[in-house]
């Protein structure tokens, strides 16, 4: 129920005195709800959750995130070559 | 879909699940608080997939499958009088109330509708001044500010013909309920992401401090889901417990303010019952007095209708994670999704229903080797 899907902004606007917007899924636009979301500008793109946009979503996250992601794993193998190479030495802490 | 197949690689998801297969060295439990993970993980294998030390138990975080008894037997007695237009989201209509559910009050010719957004029925109510209109507002977190913004434009426009039957639950004290309990088995949560995104998760704080077990703020894609997982194990593996955030593009600690203060208007805490669970005190919101007269219990006079559960099912096991649901004796017998006994079978989110539908017959005791 807690789905929340990303979508893209195309355009804003008011209805009955709320802030309203035109959000893009991937070729499907509906009409949803701005209003707690009054950073959220044309461009931007935001979880929205049974017709309420709920958050902006921070892009420079999401590509932090997916970068940390590329990174996981690749210390580790160094350290770990690292330790293999050094045969003999004390072992490494941690 | 951009921002969502970026979060379902399969090569990263690999990398991610080597990256836990290194730290763990020990069995832990954990426990995905929300429904939308626990489909994502069924889904996609991802228990499977795990070390074989992790175990994840499926919490509480189904709506659906939470809402209690009474309040489907409520919302069947409001929906099957004359001249009701009854809005609900789609999952809540094949919910099993004592005696039937609400699309069999529908196919009976009451008046039951879908709608995508509250804001609809709100517009439903508008369209047709002659006809009562009432939405269910069940929902988590994520949900209430969608269903407060719908009660408050109904007062805002004097609409005379809407109400909301609510029936809302909280996530931080249903964690705190099952840490307290003696039967408790689970060592570190993974919170559901989208409710942080309203409330944030300064609310966890609190928690973790006296509890002393690690809360990660998690979202639903594959990835996302492994991230929590990572972290949350190499939090119990350093002996540490804090609240760590690994959904960062969709939450802040102090969450969505505006959504938080329109809630706050309209709702008010007060103690809620779960299905399968009982009661857990100050748990859910209601309307507050002011919205008084867009209470759809106080408009309908149905206050007084209580009901018990089904002895049969043990969705209430399932939900605090004492029972896996392949292990419930009705699991696929008297009980599928088509003819479902308990809540947990009837919401795609619900643990029982993801078993079933990903084809998770076979209990954990069927595949244990023998000794
Ligand atoms: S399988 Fe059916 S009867 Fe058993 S716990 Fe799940 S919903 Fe209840």
């Amino acid at each position: 129920m807690c789905l929340g899907i990303p979508g893209k902004v195309l355009e804003i606007f008011e209805a009955n005195g709320t802030r309203m917007g035109r959000v893009d899924f991937s070729g499907i636009q509906k009409e949803i709800c701005l209003a707690y979301v009054p950073e959220v500008e044309v461009g931007d793109y935001t979880i929205v959750h049974v017709g309420f946009a709920i958050t902006r979503l921070d892009e420079e996250s999401a590509l932090e995130t997916l970068a940390l992601f590329q990174q996981v794993g690749l210390l580790d193998d160094e350290l770990n070559a690292d330790q293999h190479g050094a045969i003999g030495s004390a072992p490494v802490a941690g | 879909m951009k921002y969502l197949d970026e979060f379902r690689d399969p090569e990263l998801a690999r990398r991610l699940l080597d990256e836990i297969a290194r730290t763990v060295t020990r069995p832990w439990t954990l426990m995905e608080v929300c429904g939308g993970q626990t489909h994502s993980i069924i889904r996609n294998g991802i228990d499977q997939l795990l070390p074989e030390q992790i175990e994840l138990i499926h919490g509480p975080g189904c709506p659906v499958c939470v809402t209690p008894l009474e309040m489907i037997d409520k919302a069947l007695a409001i929906a099957a009088k004359p001249g009701v237009i009854f809005c609900s989201f789609g999952d809540m209509l094949r919910v099993p109330g004592s005696r039937e559910d609400l699309f069999a009050v529908k196919s009976r010719g009451g008046d039951v509708r879908i709608v995508y957004s509250p804001l609809d029925a709100v517009k439903l109510a508008r369209e047709n001044p002659d006809r009562q209109v009432v939405f269910f507002g069940v929902g988590f977190e994520t949900t209430a500010p969608a269903n407060a913004m719908a009660v408050f434009q109904a007062k805002q426009l004097g609409l005379k013909n809407f109400s909301m039957l609510v029936s809302h639950v909280l996530v931080p004290p249903a964690i705190t309920a099952l840490l307290a309990s003696p039967r408790n088995r689970v060592q570190g949560f993974l919170a559901a992401g989208h409710v942080c995104s309203v409330m944030g998760f300064w609310e966890y704080e609190p928690i973790v401090a006296e509890h002393k077990v690690p809360i990660v703020v998690t979202g639903f894609e594959p990835l996302d889901v492994l991230e929590g997982i990572r972290r949350a194990v190499a939090q119990l593996e350093a002996g540490r417990a804090e609240v760590e955030n690994a959904y960062a593009r969709a939450v802040q600690r102090e969450g969505n303010k505006p959504a938080q203060k329109m809630v706050a208007d309209v709702f008010e805490t007060g103690d809620r019952l779960w299905r399968g669970i009982g009661l857990i005190p100050m748990s859910g919101w209601r309307l507050r007095e002011a919205y008084r007269d867009y209470d759809a219990e106080h408009r309908f006079s149905v206050g007084d209708i209580h009901t018990e559960e089904s002895p049969l099912c043990h969705s209430g096991e399932v939900l605090q994670g004492l029972l896996k649901p392949n292990q419930c004796p009705a699991f696929g017998k008297e009980c599928t999704p088509q003819k479902p006994l308990g809540a947990t079978m009837v919401s795609s989110e619900g643990a029982c229903a993801a078993y079933y539908n990903y084809g998770r017959f076979i209990t954990p005791d069927e595949i244990s080797l023998p000794v």
